[in-house]
């Protein structure tokens, strides 16, 4: 996580580390009863959690450490479709998961996660209502909000000239070689579909092939596609824009306040992060009580510090010591600057295998080749060259010598 | 070749136990898996699909023959040097190449790519001298030299192995007999060094043209090598059929540039570490 220098708040900050320095959790005797030996595989995004004590924060996963004595084994995964993979093929065992709505919608139906009673938790009480009963899982069986934010467009004020207010600005040749593109299938197709007018959830064969043909259009104009290293390419003013998360933004923009964000008038996707048991969890009470452990206000307080994300966690949301970011208007936006959002849904196979396909197109399109036909070709007449000639020499001394030459 | 003995094999077989598990093995998935569909039914719907990726696997080669050939350009002076010099050199020259090795590849290569970029070190100090900027990131010449700068090791020491089993009074020799020193380079160390040449450019070609984290970062997306799709396919497209195919037909190409390769430098291949 990158470090936070709020030269303002210093004072501020340094009374808040003070007087939460004694670390206390809620419900303490929940995280007791531990094993001596006991661990937890967590598999989380990158750059996702609080990992730091600086500014008041606490490193999440060592609290939990000492609270319980359960060894934290903490992995980072860079998106739901990486996350997905490793899953569904065996091989790799995980307490927790944090993937997104539609992964899990997609999980549940196919049976990758552990039903549990998720309002049983004693910290449940503190997540906000809005982010319970979610559209992916109704009755709370199978997931317990982390955080919600929503894409939009993050840009440098000293590299683009104008306000942007669409999508359409990221096929601007102006922009050529400074324009980053966000690296997987759901979050790039998202943004053709916005700009055209389909849905996010689109299945129509015609409007994803327009969408993929608009992003290979789009390709020449690329510096790249990224993920966590958005982070070095628009801090350090490497490129002009990119579509990303507002949490990450609101990180960025305490290393180079340049960077500015907007939501977009054709819309945005809003998605929530949830902590997940999968199925093939090895110890489901420890991983009971890392996520309530992460939704304890003080843990949940920190991690809206670390990550920048909006919190769903009532707890965290209405402490004194999160004045500053409640305000902050690009994760809180005011009722009439909401952009229009919509959440993704799991599609069906056939639709996936389409994505797969057409994302796999969009990748290995582009780049001229007529170059190396000419290289290929040089090489060639240059090994046929060569082997003519030695040849032709040893001919040329059996002849003289009149008999063969061994090799 | 002689029969072997009893404690020869019993030797040997720790290592053909681990040939096999870690070798043999994953090579027979790759195969089967390149074969069936999803399902586990045979198919040849994924070996007939490379069509599609025809263009960016020979451009993979292009780039992996391109950076090979000018490491062994770099590369050969600096193994004869080596090997000529006295031992005290030539251990501080071995540990100056090993030394990049000692970090991980993909640290390296990232810090290429700080290196490289518009606002990176290199562009950075040009503009202080206000000289003008040199734009080399998300350019061919930028994976070449990834390439380059990762897989030199594996280029150097063989030849250097093998030249500084060099007798030197054959080059000798061949000056008493009144070779000048380009005759002695094309007559003597050349032919004599083949075997090394062999083994490096092999060592070089091979991981160079199914690299995927260096076009990756280096590249930007515009130059995407076949490593980078049949990663995808393994890592996010969840994929395993294509990506097999994939790398089947991507092992059957290098296996043929490596045959072509091998007919030239003749098959005398003793103290190369031909793989």
């Amino acid at each position: 996580m990158k470090k936070f220098v709020f030269g303002m708040m210093i004072t501020v900050l340094l009374f808040a580390a003070l007087s939460i320095s004694s670390f206390a959790y809620e419900n303490e005797d929940y995280y007791k009863g531990a094993q001596k030996g006991e661990v937890i595989n967590v598999f989380n995004w990158g750059e996702y959690i609080s990992e730091s004590y600086e500014d008041g924060m606490i490193d999440v996963n060592k609290e939990f450490e000492k609270l319980t004595g359960i060894k934290v084994n903490y992995v980072t995964f860079e998106s739901n479709e990486d996350m997905y993979a490793k899953i569904k093929n065996g091989g790799a065992s995980y307490d927790i998961i944090i993937p997104s709505d539609y992964m899990i919608e997609r999980m549940i139906a196919e049976d990758l996660l552990v039903k549990f009673d998720v309002k049983s938790l004693p910290n449940f009480k503190y997540i906000d209502k809005q982010y319970t009963g979610m559209y992916y899982d109704p009755n709370d069986e199978y997931s317990a909000v982390y955080n919600v934010g929503m894409v939009g467009l993050i840009y440098n004020t000293k590299m683009v000239d104008e306000t942007p207010t669409s999508w359409k600005i990221m096929w601007d040749e102006k922009y050529a070689g400074k324009i980053l593109m966000i690296d997987n299938p759901r979050d790039a197709f998202a943004i053709p579909q916005k700009i055209l007018g389909y849905s996010l959830n689109s299945t129509d064969e015609k409007e994803l092939g327009d969408v993929a043909q608009m992003l290979i259009d789009q390709k020449p104009l690329l510096q790249g596609y990224v993920m966590d290293e958005v982070y070095n390419k628009m801090e350090s003013g490497e490129a002009a824009m990119v579509p990303y998360y507002v949490g990450d933004f609101v990180c960025m923009q305490e290393v180079n306040p340049d960077l500015e964000f907007v939501y977009p008038e054709e819309g945005v996707n809003i998605f929530v992060d949830a902590m997940c048991i999968p199925k093939c969890a090895q110890n489901v009470e420890a991983a009971k009580k890392y996520i309530n452990f992460l939704l304890d206000p003080e843990v949940a307080l920190s991690n809206a510090w670390a990550i920048g994300y909006a919190t769903p966690n009532i707890g965290a949301l209405n402490s004194d010591d999160y004045e500053e970011m409640r305000e902050n208007k690009y994760l809180y936006p005011d009722p009439e600057d909401m952009p229009k959002t919509e959440y993704f849904h799991n599609l069906p196979q056939e639709t996936l295998i389409m994505f797969a396909d057409l994302w796999n197109q969009i990748k290995v399109s582009g780049g001229s080749n007529s170059h190396i036909y000419w290289g290929f070709g040089i090489v060639a007449a240059s090994v046929v060259f060569y082997g003519g000639y030695k040849w032709f020499t040893k001919r040329r001394r059996e002849y003289w010598y009149d008999f063969p030459i061994e090799k | 070749m002689k029969q072997k003995s009893l404690s020869q094999k019993l030797i040997a077989s720790p290592y053909l136990l681990w040939a096999a598990i870690f070798i043999i093995v994953p090579l027979v998935f790759v195969v089967y898996y390149s074969l069936v569909d999803a399902n586990g039914a045979f198919t040849l719907e994924y070996v007939s699909q490379i069509g599609k990726y025809k263009d960016i696997m020979l451009n993979s080669i292009w780039l992996g023959f391109v950076a090979t050939v000018i490491s062994l350009i770099l590369a050969y002076p600096l193994a004869f040097i080596m090997a000529r010099s006295n031992l005290n050199v030539q251990r501080t020259m071995m540990m100056l190449v090993m030394l990049p090795m000692w970090m991980n590849l993909l640290i390296r290569t990232y810090s290429l790519m700080i290196l490289l970029q518009d606002t990176g070190i290199i562009n950075s100090a040009l503009s202080i001298l206000h000289l003008p900027n040199v734009h080399m990131i998300n350019t061919q010449g930028a994976v070449v030299l990834g390439m380059i700068y990762n897989y030199i090791p594996y280029m150097i020491l063989p030849l250097y192995s093998i030249m500084s089993k060099i007798d030197n009074g054959l080059i000798e020799a061949a000056e008493d007999l009144g070779a000048n020193k380009l005759t002695v380079l094309r007559k003597v160390i050349l032919p004599l060094s083949m075997p090394g040449i062999a083994s490096g450019f092999t060592m070089v070609f091979v991981p160079s043209v199914s690299t995927f984290y260096i076009s990756k970062k280096l590249g930007g997306n515009a130059f995407a090598l076949i490593g980078d799709v049949i990663e995808m396919q393994f890592k996010s497209s969840n994929n395993y059929n294509l990506g097999a195919a994939l790398s089947l037909v991507l092992m059957f190409l290098i296996l043929i540039c490596m045959a072509v390769m091998n007919r030239f430098t003749g098959d005398d291949d003793d103290g190369g570490v031909l793989i």
